[in-house]
Protein backbone atom coordinates (compact mmCIF):
# COMPACT_ATOMS: atom_id res chain seq x y z
CA UNK A 1 0.00 0.00 0.00
CA UNK A 2 1.21 3.30 -0.71
CA UNK A 3 0.87 5.85 1.66
CA UNK A 4 1.90 9.58 1.08
CA UNK A 5 2.40 11.80 4.10
CA UNK A 6 0.37 15.14 5.36
CA UNK A 7 0.68 18.21 3.48
CA UNK A 8 3.28 20.08 4.95
CA UNK A 9 0.85 23.63 5.03
CA UNK A 10 -1.34 21.47 7.17
CA UNK A 11 1.33 21.66 9.83
CA UNK A 12 1.03 25.73 9.58
CA UNK A 13 -2.95 24.86 10.17
CA UNK A 14 -4.23 22.60 12.85
CA UNK A 15 -7.77 23.56 12.15
CA UNK A 16 -7.41 21.57 8.67
CA UNK A 17 -7.59 18.11 9.27
CA UNK A 18 -4.92 17.07 6.46
CA UNK A 19 -2.99 16.03 9.09
CA UNK A 20 -3.63 12.30 8.33
CA UNK A 21 -1.70 9.35 5.75
CA UNK A 22 -3.58 9.07 2.68
CA UNK A 23 -4.13 5.63 1.95
CA UNK A 24 -3.39 5.42 -1.32
CA UNK A 25 -4.34 1.61 -1.58
CA UNK A 26 -2.86 0.18 -5.36
CA UNK A 27 -2.19 3.58 -7.21
CA UNK A 28 -2.14 1.88 -10.37
CA UNK A 29 -5.65 0.52 -10.14
CA UNK A 30 -6.61 3.74 -8.50
CA UNK A 31 -5.16 5.69 -11.42
CA UNK A 32 -6.92 3.02 -14.31
CA UNK A 33 -10.43 3.25 -12.33
CA UNK A 34 -10.22 7.00 -11.99
CA UNK A 35 -9.78 7.07 -15.89
CA UNK A 36 -12.44 4.99 -16.39
CA UNK A 37 -15.21 6.65 -14.65
CA UNK A 38 -13.98 10.12 -13.09
CA UNK A 39 -13.80 9.70 -9.25
CA UNK A 40 -14.18 6.31 -9.34
CA UNK A 41 -10.27 6.02 -8.40
CA UNK A 42 -10.67 8.27 -5.41
CA UNK A 43 -13.79 6.21 -4.06
CA UNK A 44 -11.57 2.76 -4.18
CA UNK A 45 -9.18 4.89 -1.99
CA UNK A 46 -11.83 5.79 0.21
CA UNK A 47 -11.37 9.39 -0.54
CA UNK A 48 -15.22 9.51 -0.85
CA UNK A 49 -15.65 13.64 -1.05
CA UNK A 50 -13.19 14.17 -3.62
CA UNK A 51 -14.55 11.33 -5.66
CA UNK A 52 -17.92 12.94 -5.56
CA UNK A 53 -16.66 16.16 -6.55
CA UNK A 54 -14.50 14.75 -9.75
CA UNK A 55 -17.71 12.77 -10.49
CA UNK A 56 -19.58 16.08 -10.80
CA UNK A 57 -17.48 18.36 -11.95
CA UNK A 58 -15.51 16.53 -14.80
CA UNK A 59 -18.78 13.93 -15.67
CA UNK A 60 -20.99 17.47 -15.64
CA UNK A 61 -18.59 19.35 -18.10
CA UNK A 62 -18.42 16.60 -20.06
CA UNK A 63 -22.49 16.15 -20.34
CA UNK A 64 -22.89 19.93 -20.37
CA UNK A 65 -20.15 19.75 -23.44
CA UNK A 66 -22.26 16.92 -24.85
CA UNK A 67 -25.99 18.72 -24.42
CA UNK A 68 -24.30 21.83 -26.20
CA UNK A 69 -23.14 20.00 -29.25
CA UNK A 70 -26.04 17.59 -29.54
CA UNK A 71 -24.07 14.61 -28.69
CA UNK A 72 -22.42 15.09 -32.16
CA UNK A 73 -18.71 16.70 -30.82
CA UNK A 74 -17.47 13.94 -29.36
CA UNK A 75 -16.24 11.08 -32.21
CA UNK A 76 -13.23 9.55 -33.25
CA UNK A 77 -12.26 10.02 -36.85
CA UNK A 78 -8.55 9.27 -38.19
CA UNK A 79 -9.72 9.94 -41.89
CA UNK A 80 -7.90 11.91 -44.13
CA UNK A 81 -10.24 14.76 -44.35
CA UNK A 82 -11.31 14.86 -41.26
CA UNK A 83 -8.89 13.90 -38.11
CA UNK A 84 -10.75 14.30 -35.10
CA UNK A 85 -7.72 15.46 -32.65
CA UNK A 86 -9.82 16.96 -29.66
CA UNK A 87 -10.43 13.39 -29.22
CA UNK A 88 -7.62 12.86 -27.62
CA UNK A 89 -8.27 15.21 -25.25
CA UNK A 90 -11.96 13.89 -24.92
CA UNK A 91 -11.00 10.35 -24.46
CA UNK A 92 -9.57 11.50 -21.07
CA UNK A 93 -12.60 11.07 -19.54
CA UNK A 94 -12.43 7.47 -20.18
CA UNK A 95 -16.20 5.64 -20.22
CA UNK A 96 -18.36 8.06 -21.53
CA UNK A 97 -16.34 9.11 -24.29
CA UNK A 98 -16.20 5.35 -25.14
CA UNK A 99 -19.35 4.85 -27.47
CA UNK A 100 -17.23 7.26 -29.86
CA UNK A 101 -14.95 4.26 -30.99
CA UNK A 102 -18.08 1.46 -30.75
CA UNK A 103 -19.43 4.40 -33.40
CA UNK A 104 -16.59 4.51 -35.49
CA UNK A 105 -15.74 0.92 -35.57
CA UNK A 106 -19.02 0.83 -37.10
CA UNK A 107 -20.68 1.17 -40.79
CA UNK A 108 -23.62 2.31 -40.17
CA UNK A 109 -24.16 4.20 -36.68
CA UNK A 110 -26.02 2.81 -33.59
CA UNK A 111 -28.92 4.76 -32.95
CA UNK A 112 -30.05 5.70 -29.72
CA UNK A 113 -33.37 6.82 -28.56
CA UNK A 114 -32.30 10.09 -27.43
CA UNK A 115 -29.80 11.26 -29.75
CA UNK A 116 -29.67 10.34 -33.23
CA UNK A 117 -26.42 9.41 -34.88
CA UNK A 118 -24.59 9.78 -30.81
CA UNK A 119 -21.20 10.53 -31.42
CA UNK A 120 -21.16 8.88 -34.62
CA UNK A 121 -18.49 10.16 -37.19
CA UNK A 122 -20.28 12.71 -39.73
CA UNK A 123 -20.14 11.55 -42.96
CA UNK A 124 -17.42 14.25 -44.91
CA UNK A 125 -17.41 14.10 -48.80
CA UNK A 126 -13.82 13.29 -50.96
CA UNK A 127 -15.07 16.25 -52.92
CA UNK A 128 -13.52 19.49 -52.24
CA UNK A 129 -16.62 21.83 -52.59
CA UNK A 130 -19.08 19.20 -51.48
CA UNK A 131 -21.53 20.57 -48.53
CA UNK A 132 -21.11 17.26 -46.08
CA UNK A 133 -22.21 16.57 -42.76
CA UNK A 134 -19.80 17.72 -40.71
CA UNK A 135 -20.52 21.27 -42.82
CA UNK A 136 -24.25 21.27 -42.28
CA UNK A 137 -23.60 20.21 -38.65
CA UNK A 138 -21.29 22.95 -37.85
CA UNK A 139 -23.33 25.60 -39.83
CA UNK A 140 -26.39 24.38 -37.54
CA UNK A 141 -24.78 24.24 -34.38
CA UNK A 142 -22.25 27.59 -35.16
CA UNK A 143 -20.45 28.25 -32.17
CA UNK A 144 -22.09 25.73 -29.97
CA UNK A 145 -19.74 23.16 -31.64
CA UNK A 146 -16.95 25.28 -30.60
CA UNK A 147 -18.68 25.55 -27.29
CA UNK A 148 -19.68 21.47 -27.03
CA UNK A 149 -15.98 20.72 -28.25
CA UNK A 150 -13.98 22.79 -25.60
CA UNK A 151 -16.47 21.89 -23.07
CA UNK A 152 -16.07 18.30 -23.47
CA UNK A 153 -11.87 18.41 -24.14
CA UNK A 154 -11.57 20.50 -20.86
CA UNK A 155 -13.20 17.71 -19.25
CA UNK A 156 -10.58 15.64 -20.27
CA UNK A 157 -7.84 17.16 -19.58
CA UNK A 158 -9.36 17.82 -16.20
CA UNK A 159 -9.81 14.48 -15.19
CA UNK A 160 -6.39 13.74 -16.42
CA UNK A 161 -5.08 15.73 -13.36
CA UNK A 162 -7.86 14.01 -11.35
CA UNK A 163 -5.89 10.74 -12.46
CA UNK A 164 -2.66 11.83 -11.25
CA UNK A 165 -4.33 13.02 -7.75
CA UNK A 166 -5.08 9.20 -7.71
CA UNK A 167 -1.96 7.37 -8.23
CA UNK A 168 0.14 9.99 -6.50
CA UNK A 169 -1.86 12.05 -3.96
CA UNK A 170 -2.45 16.10 -3.80
CA UNK A 171 0.31 17.56 -4.73
CA UNK A 172 -0.03 20.09 -2.39
CA UNK A 173 0.15 24.17 -3.28
CA UNK A 174 2.21 25.56 -0.31
CA UNK A 175 5.42 24.40 1.31
CA UNK A 176 5.50 25.05 5.11
CA UNK A 177 7.36 28.84 6.11
CA UNK A 178 11.05 27.84 6.53
CA UNK A 179 10.34 28.50 10.72
CA UNK A 180 7.84 25.84 10.74
CA UNK A 181 9.80 22.95 9.02
CA UNK A 182 12.77 23.35 11.07
CA UNK A 183 10.82 22.94 14.20
CA UNK A 184 9.61 19.89 12.31
CA UNK A 185 13.04 18.81 11.47
CA UNK A 186 13.94 19.28 15.18
CA UNK A 187 11.10 16.92 16.27
CA UNK A 188 12.01 14.37 14.13
CA UNK A 189 16.01 14.48 14.97
CA UNK A 190 14.67 13.96 18.40
CA UNK A 191 12.51 10.86 18.18
CA UNK A 192 15.40 9.73 16.05
CA UNK A 193 17.70 10.59 18.58
CA UNK A 194 15.30 8.76 21.00
CA UNK A 195 15.15 5.89 19.06
CA UNK A 196 18.78 5.30 19.15
CA UNK A 197 18.97 4.96 15.25
CA UNK A 198 21.23 7.84 14.83
CA UNK B 1 -31.62 14.85 -24.56
CA UNK B 2 -29.51 16.44 -27.01
CA UNK B 3 -32.00 17.41 -29.74
CA UNK B 4 -34.90 19.03 -29.10
CA UNK B 5 -34.46 19.60 -25.82
CA UNK B 6 -31.37 21.49 -26.30
CA UNK B 7 -32.83 24.17 -28.05
CA UNK B 8 -36.04 25.83 -25.46
CA UNK B 9 -32.97 26.72 -23.14
CA UNK B 10 -30.39 27.51 -25.27
CA UNK B 11 -32.61 30.01 -27.43
CA UNK B 12 -34.89 31.15 -24.51
CA UNK B 13 -32.75 33.66 -23.22
CA UNK B 14 -29.49 34.15 -26.26
CA UNK B 15 -27.47 34.04 -23.34
CA UNK B 16 -24.41 36.35 -23.73
CA UNK B 17 -20.99 34.22 -25.40
CA UNK B 18 -19.42 35.36 -22.18
CA UNK B 19 -21.19 33.14 -19.27
CA UNK B 20 -20.45 30.03 -21.28
CA UNK B 21 -16.71 30.69 -19.50
CA UNK B 22 -18.70 30.68 -15.95
CA UNK B 23 -19.26 26.84 -15.64
CA UNK B 24 -15.97 26.34 -16.71
CA UNK B 25 -14.24 28.54 -14.37
CA UNK B 26 -16.30 27.22 -11.89
CA UNK B 27 -15.01 23.58 -12.87
CA UNK B 28 -11.58 24.12 -13.37
CA UNK B 29 -11.02 25.79 -10.54
CA UNK B 30 -12.80 23.11 -7.87
CA UNK B 31 -10.84 20.26 -9.88
CA UNK B 32 -7.35 22.09 -10.05
CA UNK B 33 -7.99 22.69 -5.99
CA UNK B 34 -8.90 19.21 -4.69
CA UNK B 35 -5.53 17.86 -7.10
CA UNK B 36 -3.35 19.98 -4.34
CA UNK B 37 -5.31 19.74 -1.20
CA UNK B 38 -7.14 16.86 0.44
CA UNK B 39 -9.76 18.51 3.25
CA UNK B 40 -13.21 19.90 1.91
CA UNK B 41 -12.43 23.27 3.45
CA UNK B 42 -8.83 24.05 2.04
CA UNK B 43 -10.62 22.57 -1.46
CA UNK B 44 -13.30 25.34 -1.68
CA UNK B 45 -10.66 28.24 -0.43
CA UNK B 46 -8.29 27.19 -3.28
CA UNK B 47 -10.65 27.11 -5.63
CA UNK B 48 -12.15 30.61 -4.63
CA UNK B 49 -8.78 32.14 -5.10
CA UNK B 50 -8.24 30.16 -8.26
CA UNK B 51 -11.35 31.35 -9.53
CA UNK B 52 -11.17 34.35 -8.12
CA UNK B 53 -7.79 34.46 -10.26
CA UNK B 54 -8.74 33.21 -13.47
CA UNK B 55 -11.26 35.67 -13.77
CA UNK B 56 -9.07 38.76 -13.03
CA UNK B 57 -6.85 37.33 -15.39
CA UNK B 58 -9.66 37.04 -18.15
CA UNK B 59 -10.52 40.71 -17.18
CA UNK B 60 -7.56 41.84 -17.46
CA UNK B 61 -6.37 40.40 -21.15
CA UNK B 62 -10.33 41.55 -21.71
CA UNK B 63 -9.27 45.53 -20.92
CA UNK B 64 -6.01 45.08 -22.95
CA UNK B 65 -7.97 43.72 -26.03
CA UNK B 66 -10.89 46.61 -25.75
CA UNK B 67 -8.04 49.16 -25.32
CA UNK B 68 -6.23 47.99 -28.49
CA UNK B 69 -9.63 47.57 -29.99
CA UNK B 70 -10.84 50.95 -29.36
CA UNK B 71 -7.41 52.50 -30.25
CA UNK B 72 -7.00 51.04 -33.88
Amino acid sequence: MAKVPASPEASTAAALPEKTEIDLKDPFLAAFLAWLVPGAGHWYQGRRHKAVLFFVWILGTFVFGLYLGEGRVVYASLRENDRRLPYLCQIGVGLPAMPALVQAARKTPLQFPFCKDFMAPPQVSQLPNDEDELDRLQKRLHRYWEFGTVYTMIAGLLNILAIYDAWGGPAFALAAPPEKRDEKDDEDDDENGKGGGG
Amino acid sequence: MFGNLAWPLLAAGHINDLWYALPLIVAVSMVYSATRHEAMEAILAGALRIGAWITGFMLVVFAILFAISSIL
